[in-house]
């Protein structure tokens, strides 16, 4: 296993990940796994209307039924402020958080929380919930963006108001937001096109999907010290917005992670902690709380859906001229559409001169959307990636092509501002031209389609400590929650450095007491952000390791060198050594300073912007609509893959998502304003036979920030299967879908209009 | 809280007193893949459950003189590792297969899924072309009636209380007759039809249809007999015309609603397609 | 209330339990036994996290009733390992990377094992028709399905 094309010992080989062998036998304790004994049920009463004012809560008969040991509702928990809305440097809104965890005058969407019930079994805690009566006064409600953009629309928050225009509004909307990206002269750069399309899109609200339901056990002491065992993908994220939430010091809070069955983003926040907290609180006991998959669905996720108009204008030899986004993204009951990075992303792949993105973050009577890989850009690039293809076909220049012809590289400016550094965009479309795929003849009905996709990846706060045991093992200790593979990278790296066996490396996500602060575990930082952390610390070590070895052989530390995972005296100057391992020298501690070990903290810069480009094969039953995936290649740069199975399967994540994004997936609401399709029944995404094998090309342009050259890799791969799979069908069929999912009653009636 | 009481009776008497004698509503349980579903979420509220699986006529498979009994409560991957059975109806193994996945498999029941009564059941269609007939027991004994009259609408059925079906006959099978079952859904699987269409005739020597039964699911409150679009192939060769004819009856036929599965014009024009499908995939079975 | 005494058997052990009619075979092995391996990702049968083989049939726990398991035999993925020794398949998925978050490995696993048992030889599109009850989220399938093709090669070339 050691040895290795690259020259590393260790980065790029397919190693057995650490966690491995406890999820193959059902021994890994994942969020809903863990029971104190003794320990309420906790459920929670959610809203079955869409908006309506609470007139009253009446739990009194619940309270009398045996078994029942707490209530809470939003009368429980601490008001905040609008003046106390921001605490900190890093956001949420804890005022709006708050009004999401438990509804206060209004509930805003089908599923908002309304009560929370702690019983001494499941079966009590439900009819404890039947006998909760809530009056409530229907307000009529908006789920569609541009109806709730309308003048007229029902507006959810009367203290909102659209920021980012002037003069500021004096009546309150449904609007939260404008913003504004642009460089050159949108104008200009349009009148100097020989060819302009211009086109409507529209994506649906969709769930991230992860197959493990939100899940807690939350234990307040007596002496108001408390313990939460959760899933999440940051378990310091969910001390700090408990904290903030119910008003308590964050040093009173231990936050223990257990192993988290996916997320996506969608666990970057809190929807349970705070309320098992507080019932435990009240009742004195512990409190295990799991959502069913109805309630995943109906109060957590989702992200936006959108309705979107691109415009983008080139000269006849294919060069682009101008290019315009009007996007405009739902958020569900509160602010926070991530239209920003979707109008920051959209254009990025493209060096073109005059750029214009504008952005509406708009609040509508659905789930409050939270993040979903690659946050906004997959949606931006759905219509911008399909433009991109409708405008090669009106140049008769072949897709590809297009791409190469306007490609971005080091040097190209952003329209959001900062100039492009060493980035591999042009290395992912060389190697898709170049891909068998590429070139393989096609049957009738059957079509090709090409789509690319940017992400800025992201660094951020990250800590890790490093410790090198008697044995000379090493473990490697970090609070950053495992979601796909990012133990096996540490460990990687940590070897690598080093210079010894991986199985004498172990990773640790330690508790929020164990280990110092760390982000949550999303925008594809982990690998890249905490790995620097852990390189340099286990960088640190070396040369505690090297002083040590200086103390026994008594000559300068600057006489010491490590290598192939041992301290060796450097050159014959140095004197005549035997060379001292790692086991040698951690048995020697005790004489030598002590034991070796570093912990590192940083707020890390620098991640590697990077690309993706996808090819998508379809054929479609022109009687039906039924789109099959036929084949499906992806490429990206990755910078540098430290283990490149599962680079490849975040990859084909990716665009298995992606694939779900484009066809079938969609968050479906009645005229009630109820959501139709809360499970995996009716909200559809792929299974195994609805899929081919994903064929995978990573190619690895370094990042020149990162000891290893590590870019994200996560994010990427969701972000162009929804403009391949609308590109290969307008292939097959001539016909260009604009509205996701492109299901079948869409594609048939599309056919049937125009085919 | 109302205790759930559970029986699991092992003769067709003891089963039929039961569900008789319950004095709230008792429910059925044969594979239990729809029964628990509704149980969890609260949309029933039985005070008896009786399992049916531990009579020996509602879970095993016989055939007489050609005609085959198939116990209501037989696991769907049992009737399809039937071999012998699978080649006699592959139609209506092959509906009854297409319901879940390789779990439920293990568990749906031909009787479960036409008691279901949901409008969209995949083996409905099929066991309605194949002229099937249920033998239904109840306090006052035995009786037979054909599948397209035990769904009455969705969630509802003809049966009185106290009566379950036992067991589900299929005729013995005229020489040169095929059936088939073909359904569309937006994935490949683990989907609710949104139109199923179930197909059997028979040729004469000359390959000219002398009788056919097309049933049409998901497409109206029931399963639907339809007469004309049977009508359309008996007497021809099941030629391009016919096939046209056909088509236009299916659609014409159908009654659907718009919902979170499809639309009634994506439903009506897929019933035709699948008609069409479906009876190709029949004749090439009756021929062979 | 009283609850129903049910004798089954799990992994070749004799087991005895109390239930109320109302638990599934996934809640009784989940909360009374803490046979935790089995995950519940929907209560409805359409996710496959819950899979465990009832007498041999591959069936969703979730869908079978407690009380049902009286007299039956169980296996569910704490008894898939030979003691220290992996199955092939539990090894072959450590080894392609088939598991990301590792949620829905156990019932994957659990369901290619059944597959194997059935059918030795199986296609790539056998595979994905028997797995398409187990939803998994992370991976595209992709290694989840080669790990099961590899493991079939493997076993007809010993």
């Amino acid at each position: 296993m050691s040895g290795n094309a690259n020259g590393y010992k260790w980065i790029g080989t397919r190693t057995i990940r650490p966690d491995g062998v406890d999820k193959v036998t059902g021994r890994a304790a994942f969020g809903a796994d863990f029971a104190l004994p003794g320990m309420l049920v906790g459920k929670i009463l959610r809203s079955p209307h869409a908006h309506a004012r609470i007139l009253s809560i009446d739990s009194s008969k619940a309270e009398a039924l045996p078994g029942v040991k707490a209530i809470v509702t939003s009368a429980d928990f601490p008001e905040i402020p609008p003046s106390e809305a921001i605490k900190g440097s890093s956001p949420p809104n804890y005022r709006h958080l708050s009004q999401n965890l438990m509804a206060r005058e209004k509930v805003l969407y089908d599923g908002h929380a309304v009560a929370a019930v702690a019983a001494t079994s499941a079966a009590v805690a439900s009819e404890a919930l039947s006998l909760i009566s809530v009056e409530y006064e229907v307000l009529p409600h908006v789920t569609d963006v541009l109806e709730a953009m309308k003048p007229d629309a029902p507006v959810l928050h009367d203290d909102l108001f659209t920021g980012g225009v002037e003069p500021k509004p004096d009546k309150p909307s449904n609007v939260a937001k404008r913003v504004e990206f642009a460089i050159g002269d949108i104008d200009a750069g349009f009148a100097d096109a020989d060819v302009v399309v211009e086109r409507d899109y529209s994506t649906e609200g969709i769930h991230q999907g992860y197959i493990e339901t939100h899940a807690v056990v939350a234990n307040m002491g007596e002496d108001g010290q408390a313990t939460i065992w959760c899933s999440s993908q940051g378990h310091f994220m969910v001390r700090q917005y408990t904290a903030g939430l119910l008003n308590m010091n964050i040093g009173d809070i231990k936050v223990t992670p257990a192993e988290i069955g996916g997320g996506f983003g969608g666990k970057t926040t809190v929807y349970l902690e705070p309320v098992a907290l507080l019932l435990s609180r009240k009742s004195g006991h512990a409190i295990k709380m799991v959502m069913t998959r109805d309630e995943v669905f109906r109060a957590t996720g989702p992200t936006s859906g959108s309705a979107m108009t691109i415009k983008i204008g080139a000269k006849k030899d294919g060069k682009i001229t101008a290019a315009e986004a009007d996007l405009k993204f739902f958020a569900g009951a509160f602010p926070g559409a991530p239209v920003h990075l979707g109008c920051m992303c959209g254009f990025t792949p493209y060096d073109i001169e005059n750029v214009k993105a504008v952005g509406f973050d708009v609040v509508t009577n659905r789930p409050k959307a939270i993040s979903y890989r690659a946050p906004g850009a997959p949606i931006a690039a759905f219509a911008i990636e399909s433009a991109i293809d409708e405008l090669a076909g009106k140049l008769n220049i072949e897709p590809l092509a297009l791409r190469e012809m306007n490609a971005a590289r080091e040097g190209t400016r952003t329209a959001y501002g900062p100039t492009l550094g060493v980035v591999g965009f042009e290395e992912t479309l060389e190697a898709a031209k170049t891909h068998p795929h590429f070139s393989e003849p096609l049957g009738p009905d059957q079509g090709r389609g090409i789509a690319s996709g940017y992400w800025f990846n992201v660094g951020g706060e990250s800590s890790a400590s490093v410790s090198v045991n008697e044995d000379g093992s090493v473990t490697v200790t970090s609070g950053a929650p495992d979601i796909g593979g990012s133990r096996a990278s540490l460990c990687i790296m940590a070897a690598e450095v080093f210079g010894i066996d991986i199985g004498e490396v172990r990773a640790v996500i330690g508790d929020t007491n164990a280990t110092a602060f760390n982000r949550h575990t999303g925008g594809s930082r982990v690998t890249f952000a905490l790995g620097m952390v852990v390189v340099n610390a286990a960088e640190d070590c070396i040369v505690q390791l090297r002083t040590a070895a200086a103390k026994i052989w008594d000559i300068d530390v600057e006489a010491v060198v490590w290598e192939e995972g041992e301290a060796r005296p450097a050159g014959d100057n140095a004197g005549k050594f035997e060379p001292l391992s790692l086991g040698d020298l951690a048995a020697k501690t005790p004489m030598t300073g002590g034991p070796i070990s570093s912990e590192k903290s940083s707020n890390v810069q620098g991640p590697g912007p990077a690309f993706g480009t996808h090819i998508c094969d379809v054929e479609v039953d022109r009687e039906t609509g039924h789109v099959k995936i036929l084949r499906y290649t992806a490429i990206q740069d990755a910078g540098r893959a430290i283990h490149p199975g599962y680079v490849e399967g975040q990859m084909q994540g990716g665009v298995a998502q992606g694939i779900g994004w484009a066809l079938n997936e969609e968050y479906i609401y009645g005229d009630d304003g109820r959501l139709q399709n809360p499970g995996f029944l009716d909200y559809r995404i792929p299974v195994a036979s609805d899929l081919p094998m994903i064929d995978t090309v990573i190619v690895e342009v370094p990042n020149p920030t990162h000891p290893y050259g590590v870019r994200g890799v996560g994010e990427i791969p969701i972000i162009p299967p929804m403009a391949a799979v609308a590109n290969a069908i307008e292939d097959a069929v001539g016909m260009r879908l604009t509205d996701l999912p492109m299901s079948p009653p869409k594609v048939l009636e599309a056919l049937e209009n125009g085919g | 809280m109302s205790a759930l009481q559970y029986k699991a009776p092992t003769s067709v008497d003891e089963a039929a007193a039961l569900l008789a004698g319950a004095s709230g509503e008792a429910r059925v349980l044969a594979g239990g893949t729809d029964l628990l579903v509704q149980l969890r979420a609260a949309m029933i509220a039985p005070e008896l459950i009786v399992d049916v699986k531990h009579i020996p006529e509602l879970t095993s498979v016989s055939v007489e003189d050609g005609v085959y009994s198939i116990g209501a409560a037989a696991a769907s991957a049992e009737l399809h590792e039937n071999a012998d059975l699978f080649a006699m109806w592959p139609g209506v193994i092959e509906a009854m297969d297409l319901v879940g996945s390789t779990q439920i498999q293990g568990r749906a029941s031909l009787g479960g899924n036409l008691c279901n009564a949901s409008p969209a059941a995949d083996s409905v269609p099929a066991m309605i072309a194949a002229s099937a007939v249920c033998v239904i027991a109840g306090p006052n004994g035995t009786r037979e009636v054909p599948v397209e009259d035990v769904a009455t609408g969705p969630g509802q059925t003809s049966l009185a209380k106290g009566e379950f079906v036992v067991t589900i006959r299929l005729p013995k099978k005229a020489p040169r007759t095929g059936d088939a079952y073909l359904r569309f859904i937006p994935r490949t699987e683990m989907d609710i039809a949104v139109v199923g269409v179930g197909v059997c005739l028979t040729l004469d020597e000359g390959g000219v249809c002398t009788a056919a039964r097309v049933s049409l699911g998901a497409v109206a409150a029931r399963a639907l007999l339809v007469k004309d679009a049977a009508d359309a192939l008996i007497g021809t060769k099941c030629d391009d015309a016919a096939m046209a004819n056909l088509d236009a009856a299916a659609q014409a036929a159908c009654s659907p609603i718009n919902d979170k599965r499809g639309t009634i014009e994506f439903r009506t024009k897929v019933a035709g397609v699948l008609a069409r499908r479906a009876t190709a995939i029949a004749l090439e079975r009756a021929r062979s | 209330m009283a609850k129903n005494h049910v004798t089954t058997t799990i992994n070749g052990e004799p087991v005895e339990f109390l239930c109320e009619t109302q638990q599934t075979l996934l809640d009784v092995l989940r909360d009374e036994l803490q046979l935790t391996g089995s995950k519940e990702g929907c209560a409805s049968g359409d996710c496959g996290a819950c899979s465990v083989m009832v007498d041999d049939r591959l069936v969703c726990s979730c869908l079978v009733m407690g009380v049902e398991a009286e007299g039956s035999s169980i296996e569910t993925i704490e008894g898939m390992a030979d003691g220290e020794n992996l199955h092939p398949l539990q090894q072959k998925f450590l080894e392609n990377a088939a598991l990301q978050c590792g949620i829905c490995t156990p019932g994957f696993l659990i369901a290619a094992k059944s597959l194997l048992e059935k059918n030795p030889d199986p296609t790539e599109t056998e595979v994905r028709y028997w797995l398409a009850g187990n939803l998994c989220r992370c991976t595209g399938y992709d290694k989840i399905i080669r790990s099961v093709l590899e493991v079939a090669a493997e076993a007809k070339g010993a």
